[in-house]
């Protein structure tokens, strides 16, 4: 399980961050907000292969997702901040994936379910992308062929730890870097 | 009054669903051109999950095939292992033996039992009936429970073998599989209680989407979706492979063909698999679960260590793969959705020239437009629920 | 014992049947591809036959081959439980076929994926257009002279 911890650097300072600084007031901020955004993921399914039915039964009674404060799930994404991608990522269903990223409201945390997110899996084809991470920056990757839910449990744990640490200046993060201009 | 209705007139409006929509529980685009709120027109798009099923078979050892397989239909996957193997050993000509063909029958209706106790669920989470998606998620994960305890994994499981199996039974599980049959009863029961009854579920499901048989038949409709249509065609009993025309069971076939007939043969098939499983369990014969061929099939771990033929056997298929005859041949099975049929054609080397299978929901999908056009925008969900279209199969 | 499907084949179109065989018990009769259209509705209609059911249809690649495609046919038939393969072979120079939409309609999204899949054109289909990938890709993937990994990423990197 890997998380990624870099976010890309921001060029220029702005607002509060500039007035204040690190202080004490800002860091403290940066921590309730951590923690109440740890605890409350909307998250967008975007389901398209096999590892769907794990995602049902992770939503199911015996998993229960929602001991995570994670069990919303909002099938607009405009209202979603976490991204989970869920399967194979096909040539045909890149541009759509990008796109629902880009209509997320920030911050927004994407979440790789299974090795075919992750790396295209053993799907090296002509069809499919290697990898979403060559679309958009994503938060955490569950690798396995579907994940047995414990794993993504423990994924979600890492990136609530994770979104825990995070600091008023990560965001925001713009658009993918892939993105068309038409 | 009549002045009003001259003058108001109405557009055309042209709405696109999907391909990441709630209810295309798949990835699949509809557009759907809608006047108020009834269909005038609708097209699908399909493929948004493409992922080279055939290239890849292509590139494959014929073993190297099934972990594909298992990614066609992904609720049912030993189904597609099965059919896969049984055609490969019709192209060799080989047969396997009786203790294999019975576990295989066994296994294949536990993932056929899965497969209907998820459409089932997630019709019912998608028609706003929350509760019985729960109780049918959870019989489905105490059959996952069995599946795994047989093969290893949850849902993908790898588990037929070219000539055999990659393990036998475990101990115990015949008693495990009672305890669970046992609860999936309970559950089955409260789920029929919570909808086959149901106002709301009747009036979302009855009369909507009827397929008539001899038009059934000419989209190439097969599994439930033909026989509730009124068609009795299942290949376990028109040409039934393994030890099918041993065990007893019937086939459910509906009246009408609408999405409520659907519906009810699926709930009843969930019954008639467990009569099937539990059958398989009782007769279920000693011996060998795999053909005592070393070219095909790797001996026991014991030969290979102390017998020398074994072990180069062992290392030429493990290196190169199998070597299957040139040919080609058809097998049908009957799949969760209908017939599941591998085509294969071999030229003699390691590896297959062609691997094709017939999707069952692929022809179903292309249904779809036939069955909506002129219904109201809100029987797209049920409609397509109960097609169960399943992503990987349909586009391969 | 020869089958009963292709024993009236051969009796009905004795110039267009090329050859048949039953490997493994799978009956199958190679046409020729100008026929295929009439040997299909015969097929269907015959009160002896009756092959109601188009399960399958598919194309393979015999790359090197004088006659480089195949189109496959696999048959149904209800009321007698009996199944044909037929196979039409179609060179490359001249990659085309007629449609059998009128027969069973069920071909529709099966020609169209052949069509996307291997190029082979379907004369009278109403609507040949790819299916499964997108209109932007070029080729068809299935050939076995397109590469594995022939990636035409749509957006995103090419790797
Ligand atoms: S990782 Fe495995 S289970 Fe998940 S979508 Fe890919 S192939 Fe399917």
């Amino acid at each position: 399980m890997g998380i990624t911890e870099d976010r890309g650097q921001r060029t220029e300072e702005e607002g509060l961050e500039q007035v204040l600084g690190n202080s004490v007031l800002l860091t403290k901020l940066d921590e309730i907000i951590g923690w109440g955004r740890k605890y409350s993921f909307f998250l967008y399914p975007f389901i398209t292969a096999c590892c769907g039915m794990e995602f049902m039964s992770l939503a199911g009674p015996r998993y229960d997702l929602d001991r995570f404060g994670s069990a919303l799930p909002r099938f607009s994404p405009r209202q979603a901040d976490l991204l989970m991608v869920v399967g194979t990522i096909s040539h045909k269903q890149a541009p759509i994936l990008v796109k629902v990223y880009n209509q997320m409201t920030e911050p927004k945390w994407v979440f790789s379910f299974g090795v075919c997110a992750t790396s295209g899996g053993f799907y090296d084809n002509y069809a499919t992308v290697q990898g979403i991470d060559t679309l958009i920056p994503v938060d955490v990757y569950v690798p396995g062929c579907p994940p047995r839910p414990e794993m993504v449990i423990d994924g979600l744990l890492r990136l609530q730890q994770k979104v825990a640490k995070e600091r008023w200046s990560d965001w925001p993060r713009g658009e993918a870097p892939v993105t068309k201009k038409i | 009054m009549s002045d009003l209705a001259k003058n108001l007139h109405t557009e055309h409006m042209v709405i696109n669903m999907g391909p990441s929509h709630p209810v295309t529980h798949g990835t699949v685009k509809f557009l759907v051109t809608l006047d108020g709120e009834t269909i005038v027109d609708f097209d699908v798009e399909i493929g948004y999950l493409h992922r080279g099923f055939e290239k890849m078979c292509e590139n494959s050892t014929w073993e190297q095939v099934f972990p594909y397989t298992d990614r066609l239909n992904y609720l049912s996957p030993i189904i597609n292992n099965v059919g896969y193997a049984l055609a490969v050993e019709k192209l060799i000509g080989i047969d396997t033996p009786e203790r294999c063909k019975y576990v295989r029958v066994i296994v294949s209706e536990l993932s056929r039992l899965a497969d209907h106790l998820t459409n089932v669920a997630a019709s019912g989470l998608e028609l706003g009936a929350f509760t019985a998606f729960l109780y049918f998620v959870e019989a489905r994960d105490l059959i996952w429970d069995l599946l795994e305890s047989v093969c290893g994994a949850r849902l993908t499981s790898n588990y037929v073998r070219i000539g055999g199996l990659k393990n036998d039974l475990p101990d115990g599980f015949k008693e495990q599989t009672k305890e669970v049959f046992k609860r999936c009863r309970e559950l089955w029961i409260d789920v029929d209680k919570l909808l086959t009854k149901n106002r709301i579920f009747i009036d979302r499901l009855k009369d909507v989407g009827i397929m008539p048989p001899d038009e059934a038949i000419a989209w190439g409709f097969t599994g439930p979706c033909l026989r509730a249509s009124g068609v009795p065609y299942d290949v376990r009993k028109a040409q039934p492979y393994l030890v099918y025309d041993q065990i007893d069971f019937e086939i459910p076939i509906g009246e009408k063909g609408d999405n409520f007939d659907r519906y009810l043969v699926r709930m009843e098939e969930i019954n008639q698999s467990m009569r099937i499983v539990e059958q398989a369990l009782d007769k279920l014969p000693d011996g060998p679960i795999n053909v005592d061929m070393p070219e095909y099939r790797w001996q026991s771990k014991d030969d290979i260590y102390t017998k020398i033929e074994s072990l180069i056997f062992h290392f030429k298929t493990v290196t190169g793969g199998i070597r299957v005859p040139p040919g080609e041949v058809y097998f049908p099975v009957e799949g969760a959705n209908g017939e599941v049929g591998f085509y294969l054609v071999s030229d003699g080397s390691g590896k297959p020239y062609k691997c094709r299978v017939r999707p069952p929901c692929f022809p179903l999908t292309a249904a779809m437009p036939r069955m909506v056009k002129g219904a109201l925008i809100a029987d797209i969900v049920p409609t397509f629920d109960m097609i169960h279209m399943i992503g990987g199969e349909c586009d391969r | 014992m020869e089958s009963i499907t292709l024993k009236k084949l051969k009796e009905r179109f004795p110039d267009s049947i090329m050859e048949t065989h039953s490997f493994r018990g799978d009956d199958t009769a190679i046409v020729k591809k100008e026929d295929i259209f009439k040997i299909c509705e015969f097929l269907r209609d015959d009160n002896e036959l009756l092959y109601n059911f188009m399960m399958d249809l598919t194309a393979v690649d015999y790359y090197g081959k004088e006659s480089r495609f195949e189109v496959v046919y696999h048959l149904y038939s209800l009321k007698y439980n009996m199944r044909i393969r037929i196979k039409v072979p179609v060179p490359e120079s001249d990659c085309t076929i007629d449609s059998i939409i009128p027969i069973w309609i069920c071909a529709d999204w099966f020609e169209r994926e052949a069509y996307d899949l291997y190029g082979i054109i379907f004369k009278g289909h109403p609507n040949l257009k790819r299916i499964l990938l997108y209109e932007e890709f070029e080729g068809h993937p299935l050939r076995k002279d397109y590469p594995v990994r022939g990636r035409q990423p749509l957006i995103g990197p090419k790797n």
